[in-house]
């Protein structure tokens, strides 16, 4: 690793980006942008408030989250999957002066670039739905960032262990998909019984899911800081592990 | 597809833009790689023994040997795609793979398999690669014009990847590996696949990058073209080197100087073995076929020969030397 040289693989990723950019954006913005219709504005209108919020206020931050996840995860999956295989794009970029450390942090800072975009655009469009963020939005952006890393690493982790693509349909099934019915996002984890507020605490999106219903609305009513460390270690592991997994499948 | 080639290319331009850089800091008479008791072990299986060799400067050296000899793995080490179980590798007198980094900025890669990025186009993939290699953008800029033009590409700049023939992946995979103006440059299999237009299109710039001087080591089924290029040859078997040398001379001294391929039934080609006694040769049967390789001259046989059915007399060559060497079995790995 040499500084930002893994800067030229983002650039890569974002050259081929900026060709095909309506259908990536429609593929990752399409279902939080659909569920935010159908729960909050369909379901929501005849509800009672949950957490001092109508229904649709209280899910839409959590769907930005979910947004950063989805759009996080598929890329370092399918996206990377087929750089790695089909296209052998990882092997052209090791014949040159990038090592695997740059390999495997453009792909996951690219990744977390794509999740922060689709993160932000549906924070743009949530005043169409009512919903008007206050200014400590700002400081939800980095955390969006990061959380982008963390899934953009786990499918880097997904993608250096898959032999093909099917393999990844344990990952969104057993994991993403649980992850965004569970985190939070639908339903106030505060209120569940202890032991499975537990266990739905330390689903690595909860603490994103709050972090961003906190910052939205600028509501500051539980503590913040171990939400903060907890993600930032978490993305931190989940790194070192695709780091780990990545050189183990590219290097013999 | 017709391939554009005789575009009329005088070499002069790449000549003037590739060489104003002042020409890399070492002394003439060191290696470009030096390689000794370089070892990979796949488990329990060895795939490299032990190889030892050298490539000097301005050289072509040629790296043969059956399917699953051991050759990709080697070349592979030199690039720290495969980390080398035993013995040392230094690359422009710097040591692999402590200083990859700085190696590899010097050398160029054409891979075996086609590995352009099918997601841009033919002049975006060479910026992209001129990015990975930070050479600052209008630096780069001038030297994809030069190479679109070099490798008669340059009417096929927005063309994706999908739409190129095969002439033209390749000739795009030589121009992006020599997108940083590489000291060194290995080939893996640079002609595969391609037909005989094509495959002189190639071999006629390589020829132009050999006479600037640039190292080049060459793997290639084609014996051929290895022929052509090269002016060492280094025959790999198993895992080991079998031998190691100038072509000619090594051809001469195992093989000899012409051969004949004579078909006919077993009874003629035993009469026949018995009257190539008389002149210095090595006979080979195969099926029904006499290989007679000549240590000298040999012409009184023709006569014998003459109530033959079939024969061609011609003189040895490289592929006699293969196989010579690594036998006629098929190798299936």
């Amino acid at each position: 690793m040499n500084g930002f040289s893994f800067w030229a693989i983002w650039l890569r990723n974002g050259r081929v980006w900026k060709k095909n950019i309506l259908a990536t954006l429609i593929g990752n913005l399409g279902q939080p942008l659909l569920f935010l219709l159908a729960m909050g504005y369909g379901l929501g209108r005849d509800m009672a408030e949950v957490e001092g919020l109508p229904y649709l206020q209280f899910i839409a931050p959590g769907l930005v989250a979910s947004a950063v996840m989805y759009s996080a995860a598929l890329e370092t999956t399918y996206g990377s999957y087929t750089r790695l295989t089909v296209q052998k794009t990882y092997e052209a970029i090791l014949m040159t002066p990038l090592g695997v450390v740059d390999l495997i942090l453009g792909e996951i800072v690219w990744g977390a670039s794509k999740g922060l975009l689709a993160g932000v655009i549906m924070l743009a469009a949530l005043p169409l739905f009512g919903v008007v963020p206050s200014p400590w939005v700002v400081a939800l952006l980095p955390v969006l960032f990061v959380s982008g890393m963390f899934f953009s690493a786990c499918g880097l982790i997904m993608t250096s262990l898959a032999k093909n693509y099917d393999f990844f349909n344990y990952f969104t099934s057993l994991v993403i998909t649980p992850l965004f019915l569970f985190s939070g996002i639908f339903f106030p984890v505060q209120t569940m019984a202890p032991p499975v507020r537990g266990i739905l605490e330390i689903l690595p999106l909860t603490p994103i899911v709050s972090l961003s219903r906190i910052l939205c609305y600028g509501r500051f009513g539980e503590p913040i800081l171990m939400k903060i460390v907890g993600s930032l270690l978490a993305t931190g592991c989940a790194v070192w592990l695709a780091g780990y997994l990545l050189r183990r499948r590219l290097i013999q | 597809m017709r391939e554009e080639q005789g575009i009329g290319y005088s070499g002069a331009m790449i000549q003037a833009t590739f060489q104003q850089e002042p020409a890399p800091v070492f002394p003439a008479s060191q290696s470009v790689v030096s390689v000794t008791g370089l070892t990979k072990r796949f488990g329990e299986r060895l795939v490299v023994d032990n190889i030892s060799f050298d490539i000097q400067r301005g050289q072509c050296v040629g790296f043969l040997g059956p399917n699953g000899a051991g050759k990709t793995t080697c070349i592979n080490m030199l690039l720290g795609l495969v980390e080398k179980s035993a013995g040392e590798i230094r690359i422009f007198g710097l040591e692999a793979p402590r200083f990859h980094r700085e190696i590899k900025a010097r050398i160029g890669v054409v891979p075996q398999a086609d590995s352009l990025d099918p997601d841009l186009s033919v002049e975006e993939n060479l910026r992209t690669y001129a990015g990975y290699f930070r050479i600052p953008r209008r630096l780069a800029r001038t030297r994809v014009e030069e190479l679109l033009h070099f490798f008669a590409l340059h009417n096929r700049r927005d063309e994706i990847i999908e739409h190129l023939s095969g002439g033209q992946r390749r000739r795009l995979l030589l121009a992006r590996a020599l997108i940083n103006e590489p000291q060194l440059l290995i080939l893996d299999e640079p002609t595969i696949g391609l037909d005989p237009q094509a495959r002189y299109l190639i071999w006629e710039r390589l020829a132009i990058l050999q006479a600037q001087g640039t190292t080049m080591l060459l793997t290639s089924h084609y014996l051929e073209e290895v022929s052509r290029l090269s002016q060492q040859v280094l025959i790999l078997d198993h895992g080991q080197v079998v031998v190691q040398g100038e072509p000619q001379q090594l051809i001469t001294d195992m093989v000899g100087v012409e051969v004949f391929e004579v078909d006919g039934t077993p009874a003629e080609l035993d009469a026949l073995e018995a009257s190539f006694t008389q002149c210095h040769a090595t006979l080979e049967r195969v099926g029904d076929k006499l290989y007679v390789y000549a240590r000298e001259d040999c012409s009184r046989l023709v006569k014998v020969l003459g109530e033959a059915r079939n024969w061609l007399r011609r003189p040895a060559n490289l592929e006699d030397l293969f196989i010579q060497l690594t036998g006629r079995s098929l190798r299936e790995t």
